[in-house]
């Protein structure tokens, strides 16, 4: 049993295992929990396909910021709560014909692989050989990148601006406050408010009726709410 | 033991890229919270990483490797912008699915 085959064995398991979580966890933190596997284990692949940078990258970039951004988003917005996969609006029978077609196209790359017999066609090293005498592939990457990519690696810089402007419009708040209807807003307020009391009867501290007031104004801002729905 | 005579050859790698992008495919259709359906699309574009580092090293070129570089670079673009969009739908609603993205209109 060679090194690279215990190596990839482990590695697959860790992605196959993150990737059927991703789409069973009810939970969203479970599922962002999952795809840190696959990302992991992507990235074990790389180094032991002598991808070394990439690995660090791919460490870096997905699993320290993309996926810290999705847990950022799901506590920030607070949708982590548990979702029942059988009610979901499905139409009839989606679920058989997404299985249908996932299977499809895994076979159709599995097939087009056989046909070539394992292997890829086309020319070796056509431009650059990855594996030069003497030079980790950091250097060789750096090279390629900066002399034959380098105007595709300029316009990334655009792309990374525009994204940046996209976000900002995106997450700028309405203008009109009373547009962002939260329906559990209030109703959060007035238990926080009510709690406060009761800890404070409990602790034999006399209500000054600041708190009241809180739960007073926590209910009016309620009525404001059902009167803006309505 | 027959398990010594097997070697990892890189049609491994490519077959595993292909299961993960099949699974990211099926979440994909399946799931209804959008962010479990963006981290589907991460999964697929993973995949496909994954493959381009292996015909860079089936074929020894280096061309694979930097466009997984660029690969890398769009997917965080797009998860600035798709969170960005997410979090716009779900601050309206925040039990929404991907079928309420109708709300953002106008």
């Amino acid at each position: 049993m060679t090194v690279e085959l215990f190596v990839f064995v482990f590695a697959a398991a860790a992605c196959l295992a993150g990737a059927i979580g991703v789409i069973v966890s009810r939970n969203p933190v479970h599922a962002a929990l999952s795809l840190v596997g696959t990302l992991f284990g992507i990235a074990v692949l790389f180094l032991a396909q002598d991808a070394n940078f990439l690995a660090a990258v791919q460490v870096i970039v997905y699993a320290g910021a993309i996926v810290v951004l999705f847990l950022f988003v799901i506590m920030f917005l607070g949708v982590d709560q548990v979702e029942n996969l059988r009610i979901e609006p499905l139409g009839a029978g989606q679920r058989i014909a997404a299985v249908v077609l996932g299977t499809g196209i895994v076979a159709l790359v599995v097939m087009a692989l056989w046909s070539t017999d394992w292997e890829a066609t086309g020319r070796h090293s056509a431009y650059q050989a990855l594996a030069k005498e003497g030079q980790p592939d950091i250097n060789v990457l750096g090279e390629a990148l900066f002399t034959r990519y380098v105007f595709a690696f300029e316009l990334t810089s655009v792309l990374l601006v525009i994204a940046v402007l996209g976000a900002v419009v995106l997450a700028r708040r309405s203008a009109r406050i009373d547009e962002i209807i939260d329906p559990g807003q209030a109703e959060r307020e007035r238990e926080i408010g009510e709690r406060i009391v009761q800890a404070e009867v409990r602790a034999g501290v006399e209500p000054d009726g600041q708190e009241a007031d809180l739960v007073a104004a926590a209910e009016d801002e309620a009525r404001e709410t059902e009167e803006v729905k309505a | 033991m027959i398990v010594a005579d097997l070697y990892v050859t890189p049609a491994w790698y490519l077959v595993l890229g292909a299961v993960i992008f099949g699974l990211g495919a099926i979440g994909l259709l399946v799931r209804r919270n959008p962010l479990v359906m963006f981290m589907c699309v991460e999964l697929m574009l993973n995949a496909v990483t994954l493959t381009f580092v292996t015909f860079s090293r089936m074929l020894n070129d280096v061309g694979g490797q930097a466009t997984v570089v660029f690969v890398l670079v769009v997917a965080a673009a797009e998860v600035v912008v798709g969170l960005g969009i997410i979090v716009a739908l779900l601050r309206k609603r925040p039990e929404a699915t991907a079928d309420d993205l109708a709300l953002l209109e106008g």
